[in-house]
């Protein structure tokens, strides 16, 4: 099971944005009503001032409706909101009689749409999205070991032995500390790498882990064992949480995890009950690594492998 | 060595290929010195398994001598003579634990591949596509064999090869296929199919105190071996066999049915034939199911419908209205043939039955091309062909 967390646009937002592209819209397309409702169809300027405020809206709308993250857009409302009023406070200047009303009115309602982007502005700062990308991944799998459940925890906590059956990882190191250095099998070249902490670790019940630092991709994981009904052994159920940056990282990292993330993990937890249940991970000709999502796709004949060329 | 291998429907080729090696601490390497062909591998030939790959090496009934072994193998020995179960199965998961060795939950990994296909994964199986392991056969000079301490059983004595070869698949398979139908004394079995493994399948269910067995077929060098066995036979192109079947249980139909035919059943009525087997052609449906409807069909109410003929997929107009409105209970399975090793070959060496009436043509490994053709067109009077290297 994959699952995607994208961060919703919070509704105040969501509504500016509409109202921009409304906005946008018909300063664009009729420039001149636009000039006249506003009071400042008397300007050889103005013409082209609302067209380019309407260029303007559009970039908000879209910016607004489209970002994960949309702080930083709201805050760019609010400083073209300041241009508007500093606009419309020269208009009130130069002007007189029913025009200077017209302008008035709609700096004061200027004034407050400025408000409501700031408020919007200053609450979308503060509910900003903590991680580096706004994008979790979230990975569930499950399998029946028929082992005894102190044996299975046992196995797993020690994180060394997870590269045994968990094929994205090269190594991973333990300290004393309940820390450990993880390194990835990556395409490129430099591997990819993070160290994490146990979170929480109660014996023959439940692991949980997450990278700490600067990791390159944050993580964080969760292992849970129960005793399987009938006296069949084990249930494990394993999370796996993960924010892939962006940019030749977040490739690197997606084409790791390969098109099917979650088949992967259940490839790893079916190599865990191997290396549990008989000592080893099962190889055929077809499939000389043992169980794999990639291998799956690209099967080589089931013919002996030529030594020294296991590919 | 040389090899059988899969080189795309309805051709086999004699190639020569790397010797096996050790892949698993587990792993054995017997240097064949009998192969079979079976009913299975002419699913393969005519291209109705899915997940072949130009190359495999087919066959899944063999025995030989170990020639190497794993640092894991505790129980063989080099010079060890041995025969070799089709399912490949681990001895250690809950389904090996229960005698399950066909769906063991450890030797298949290409488990996922299945599991698109099937649901859940069973075990793999020599020679018999990537979606059950991707293992190479034994239409070989030689074979690896994973968990050598779980699958293959020693021969100690003198029985020749051809009294002990069948043990690696179709006398288990006939035996668990009368198995399944829980013979009580009085039973009336009906077998569909007349090939070695209805031919076995008829032989045990004798053994098992079943009052009658009828045989159904069209072939009559196969119907003649089964009343040769006390058999009585139909043959299905001359009489409508659901009829025939009422008739000859005063109405109530056979206790038990066991198909022995699977998934490429040959229909009497060209138009009925013609529909599955164009169905079949155009993947509406994997498996032409004719023996299977007509075993349902036939079966007393509340009786056993036995399968043992291999299914690969889908099957269109299954009579399920009949099954349940009439109490049926349906058994099925590759054959857990690491079960019944022990026993059979208890069997044999006390005379019980001699498995290899069922060979009709001793060819060599290198005739194999030939050898299925025969088999797939049941030239020559051709029942069951063993190959040596
Ligand atoms: N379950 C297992 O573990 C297992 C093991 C081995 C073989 N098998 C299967 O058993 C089946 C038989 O194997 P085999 O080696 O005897 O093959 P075979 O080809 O020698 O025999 C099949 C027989 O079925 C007959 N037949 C075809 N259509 C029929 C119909 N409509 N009614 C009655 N008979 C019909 C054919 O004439 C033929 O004699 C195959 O499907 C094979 O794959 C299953
Ligand atoms: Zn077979
Ligand atoms: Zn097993």
């Amino acid at each position: 099971m994959v699952e995607e967390h994208e961060h919703p646009i919070p509704p105040l937002v969501r509504a500016l944005g509409w109202t921009s592209l409304g906005l946008g819209v018909a300063q664009l397309a009729a420039p001149g009503a636009v000039s006249r409702l506003a009071g400042v169809d008397d300007s050889p300027k103005a013409f082209g001032a609302v067209a380019l405020v309407g260029v303007r809206e559009l970039f908000h709308a879209a910016t607004l409706l489209s970002s994960r993250d949309p702080a930083p857009w709201v805050w760019a409302r609010v400083a073209g909101d300041a241009l508007d009023l500093t606009l419309l406070g020269r208009a009130i200047a130069g002007r007189t009689g029913w025009r200077r009303g017209r302008v008035t009115a709609l700096a004061a309602t200027v004034a407050v749409v400025t408000a409501t982007d700031l408020c919007a502005a200053i609450r979308a700062s503060r509910h900003r999205p903590k991680e580096r990308s706004a994008r979790w991944m979230s990975l569930h799998a499950a399998v029946t070991i028929n082992r005894p459940r102190e044996d299975v925890y046992r196995y797993w906590r020690d994180f060394e032995n997870l590269p045994r059956f968990m094929t994205h990882l090269e190594s991973v190191r333990t300290t004393s500390d309940g820390r450990s250095h993880w390194k990835a099998k990556g395409p490129v070249k430099k591997a990819i790498e993070w160290d994490a902490v146990i979170v929480e670790d109660r014996s023959g019940e439940v692991i949980t882990w997450r990278s700490t630092g600067k990791a390159t991709v944050d993580n964080s994981g969760s292992v849970r064992f129960t005793d399987a009904p009938g006296g069949r052994g084990t249930e494990v159920r394993v999370n796996l949480r993960y924010a892939p940056p962006g940019g030749k990282v977040g490739a690197a990292f997606a084409r790791l995890l390969g098109e099917h993330p979650e088949q992967q993990v259940r490839d790893d937890l079916r190599r865990f009950k191997q290396v549990m249940e008989i000592g080893e991970v099962v190889r055929s000709e077809g499939s000389p690594e043992g169980t794999r999502a990639l291998r799956q796709a690209v099967q080589r004949p089931a013919q002996p492998v030529m030594s020294g060329s296991a590919s | 060595m040389k090899a059988n291998c899969w080189m795309g429907r309805n051709t086999v080729e004699v190639q020569e290929v790397p010797d096996p090696t050790i892949l698993n601490a587990h792993d054995a390497i017997v240097r064949v010195t009998s192969t079979a062909i079976c009913g299975s591998d002419l699913h393969l030939y005519d291209g109705y398994i899915p997940t072949m790959k130009k190359g495999d090496i087919l066959g899944h009934e063999f025995m030989g001598e170990v020639v190497e072994v794993g640092p894991e193998v505790r129980k063989l020995r080099v010079g060890d003579r041995v025969v070799v179960p089709f399912p490949i199965a681990c001895g250690a998961c809950g389904a090996c634990e229960h005698g399950m060795y066909s769906v063991c939950e450890n030797s298949n990994p290409n488990a996922g591949m299945a599991e698109k296909l099937m649901g859940h994964s069973p075990a793999g199986i020599f020679g018999y596509s990537h979606m059950l392991g991707g293992y190479p056969g034994g239409q070989a000079e030689y074979a690896r064999v994973p968990f050598a301490d779980v699958g293959p059983i020693k021969i100690e004595d003198d029985l020749p090869d051809e009294q002990v070869l069948f043990l690696s698949d179709i006398l288990p398979t006939g035996w668990m296929g009368a198995e399944m139908c829980d013979i009580k004394p009085g039973d009336v079995i009906a077998v569909w199919g007349a090939g070695p493994v209805g031919q076995f399948a008829i032989a045990s269910a004798f053994l098992m105190g079943a009052e009658r067995v009828i045989s159904i077929d069209r072939f009559p060098y196969r119907l003649r071996k089964a009343e040769r066995a006390g058999a009585e036979t139909l043959d299905y192109e001359k009489v409508d066999v659901l009829d025939a079947l009422r008739d000859m249980t005063a109405g109530r139909g056979p206790d038990a049915c066991i198909d022995a035919v699977g998934m490429e059943a040959h229909h009497p009525a060209g138009v009925a034939h013609a529909y599955d087997r164009a169905r079949q052609a155009t993947r509406m449906e994997t498996d032409r199911p004719h023996a299977l409807r007509e075993a349902i069909m036939s079966c007393r109410n509340g009786g056993v419908v036995s399968v043992i003929g291999v299914y690969g997929g889908l099957i269109d107009k299954f009579p399920m209205g009949s099954l349940m409105n009439r109490s049926l209970t349906m058994r099925s399975g590759q054959c857990h043939v690491q079960r019944y090793l022990k026993p059979l070959l208890g069997r044999i060496r006390n005379g019980d039955i001699d498995p290899s009436f069922v060979i009709s043509h001793r060819m060599r490994l290198q005739d194999a091309p030939r050898a299925y053709e025969m088999f797939k067109h049941k030239q020559d009077e051709c029942n069951k062909i063993v190959l040596t290297p």
